[in-house]
């Protein structure tokens, strides 16, 4: 009930936050945009709405989990309003995990809305896409709650700004992590090392995305969706329970 | 029975830059019974605050114990019996008065019912009603203060900690504040309140600590205290004749002739009773008589004061 309350909290503020609107606004124009080059395009049409449609999707939902994600928990902090929380018998673990789901069910709103401009476009001129489509949304979905565990993770013990650079440093690295892994093979030990610790450290968001099999109507094995889900939870758990250990830790000055 | 018992607490801060340690809580034991007003007093920067903090879990402390109820005070259940009110405090500015009362409820567990009937109370107490539906964001500072107020008494706690809950307050809302801690203690509650605004911890506390430098330098019942320590009286008369005024002179520390009146400051053997007696058989008037009561400001800057004057030789010496 306390996490409830706390991710209820979030969301509310989310919602009554403008930056929110903007970036939705941004989403939506640039489906929008997608209308107008498909006129450009003769016989391309559906292969542009499908890679746009979710590739916005996917960075827009992207930019509000680092930095609106990343602003809710740290202006708890600057502002002080954290204050009265961890004074009142709830545990720091209660409220990363409040925090979370709060910013999890803004994503989900903020998600279903995008996803319903893009399906309904789809489905005009490729109805046989949709269905295909909405595994993808899925599976973006999952890779954006990773995100928020990484912005959340970092925003445990870092400044917004800084917080902000890294979830979006992992987000970029996070989609080459193989090719990461397979650069580290040709280099030198220490290199190896590194590109070892990372491929393991960093979440593979290529798990995540499907969107290249969509758009070329490959279909794509049911465990594939079942072993990315699994993996994006486990990674989420874990991280989740490292910004609990560092926040226990952490002074609020 | 005791409601708050700090034993050895100490907290340590690194300065940034230097990397070096500051001691701002340096040793200090306080012990706060169960149903008294306790006034924390000391100047700014003493540690009131960061006291307050680790007493609050928002800080954790380099050494030392402290227990609430005879718990350890991190105990969720512990905490469930406390109020918080932190200094300047800022909230959630996009929710209504309502809302924001609302959601401390629930992270207490309160149910939804309870919770209505709780909240509406509690803005009526403070004095908010009429603001319920308005959002925080519209809030002065003195209405903000009153939610706060309002935040750190929601789960009905048996102890109250405030940190400066009378500052930066117009004197109707420093009214308000201290006839809310007033009732409290009425209604049996702790109240642990830091400030240093004299008068207001005079007024309505049983005990004071003065805190400077991180240590308590004075943890005093104030009403015993204030009378021990206040022998003295100031008489003033007028009219008397030279013989009188030579007795009066006699009796008294030191007497001031002002135009036809004279001040007198008498000791509080008993001179004063005599002193009366004396005028009024020579037929003068008793314009006045006060007793000295050492007053906590006194106190206040006597234990305050000699440390700010080390530090600031300190300083001369550096230069
Ligand atoms: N995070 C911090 N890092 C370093 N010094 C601090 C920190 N917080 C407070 N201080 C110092 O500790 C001292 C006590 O501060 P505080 O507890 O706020 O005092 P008070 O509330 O009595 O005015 C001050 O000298 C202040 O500069
Ligand atoms: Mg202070």
């Amino acid at each position: 009930m306390k996490v409830q309350a706390i991710a209820v909290n979030t969301f509310r503020e989310a919602v009554r936050d403008k930056v929110l609107y903007s970036l939705l606004f941004f989403a939506i124009a640039l489906i929008g945009a997608s209308v107008v080059l498909n006129r450009l395009a003769i016989g391309q049409q559906t292969k542009i709405i499908t890679d746009l449609g979710l590739a916005s999707i996917s960075i827009f939902g992207t930019l509000i989990a680092a930095f609106v994600g990343i602003g809710l928990v740290s202006k708890e902090i600057e502002r002080r309003t954290i204050f009265t929380i961890v004074s009142k018998p709830v545990s720091r673990g209660c409220f990363i995990l409040g925090k979370y789901l709060g910013l999890v069910l803004t994503l989900a709103v903020e998600v279903a809305i995008m996803s319903a401009c893009f399906l309904t476009m789809l489905a005009i001129y490729a109805d046989d896409l949709v269905i295909p489509a909405l595994w993808a949304i899925g599976l973006i979905f999952m890779e954006l709650s990773v995100v928020t565990a990484v912005a959340i993770f970092f925003s445990s013990f870092s400044t917004a700004f800084l917080s902000g650079l890294f979830t979006m440093a992992v987000w970029l690295i996070g989609h080459f992590t193989p090719d990461l892994r397979v650069f580290g093979e040709r280099s030198g030990t220490a290199m190896r090392w590194l590109t070892e610790f990372l491929y393991y450290a960093l979440p593979n968001l290529r798990n995540f995305n499907i969107k290249e099999q969509v758009v070329h109507g490959i279909p794509v094995a049911a465990e594939f969706m079942a072993l990315s889900v699994v993996y994006g939870l486990v990674y989420v758990s874990v991280l989740l329970v490292v910004a609990t250990l560092v926040f226990e830790r952490r002074d609020f000055v | 029975m005791v409601a708050l018992k700090v034993e050895n607490l100490v907290k340590d801060f690194k300065r940034s830059i230097t990397l070096r340690k500051v001691r701002v809580v340096d040793g200090l034991n306080l012990e706060i019974r169960q149903g008294e007003t306790f006034g924390f007093l000391g100047p700014n920067g003493a540690g009131k605050t960061t006291t307050l903090k680790l007493i609050n879990g928002l800080l954790h402390p380099t050494s030392g114990s402290i227990r609430i109820f005879g718990q350890d005070h991190r105990n969720v259940a512990v905490k469930g019996r406390v109020g918080f009110l932190p200094e300047n405090p800022y909230f959630y500015d996009y929710l209504t008065a309502e809302e924001f009362l609302d959601f401390y409820a629930q992270l207490f567990g309160i149910r939804r019912a309870d919770r209505r009937v709780r909240v509406r109370r509690l803005l009526e107490r403070v004095g908010l009603a009429a603001r319920a539906a308005e959002p925080l964001r519209k809030f002065s500072k003195g209405m903000t203060q009153r939610l706060g107020m309002a935040q750190a008494l929601i789960n009905e706690p048996e102890l109250v900690i405030l940190d400066e809950p009378m500052s930066g307050l117009d004197p109707i809302g420093r009214r308000d504040v201290r006839n809310i801690i007033v009732e409290l203690k009425r209604e049996g509650r702790t109240v642990f309140f830091s400030s240093h605004l004299i008068p207001d911890v005079e007024m309505i506390c049983d005990r004071v600590g003065i805190l400077v430098s991180g240590r308590l330098s004075e943890q005093a019942d104030l009403h015993q205290r204030l009378e021990m320590t206040s022998p003295a009286s100031d008489l003033r008369v007028s009219g008397i004749s030279e013989e009188t005024f030579e007795r009066l002179d006699a009796l008294s520390i030191r007497t001031v002739v002002r135009g036809p009146e004279i001040l007198a400051e008498v000791p509080g053997d008993g001179s004063v009773e005599k002193l009366i007696d004396l005028v009024r058989a020579d037929g003068g008037r008793i314009i006045s008589i006060v007793p000295k009561r050492e007053s906590l400001e006194s106190i206040f800057l006597r234990e305050a004061a000699p440390e700010c004057t080390e530090s600031s030789e300190l300083e001369v010496d550096r230069f």
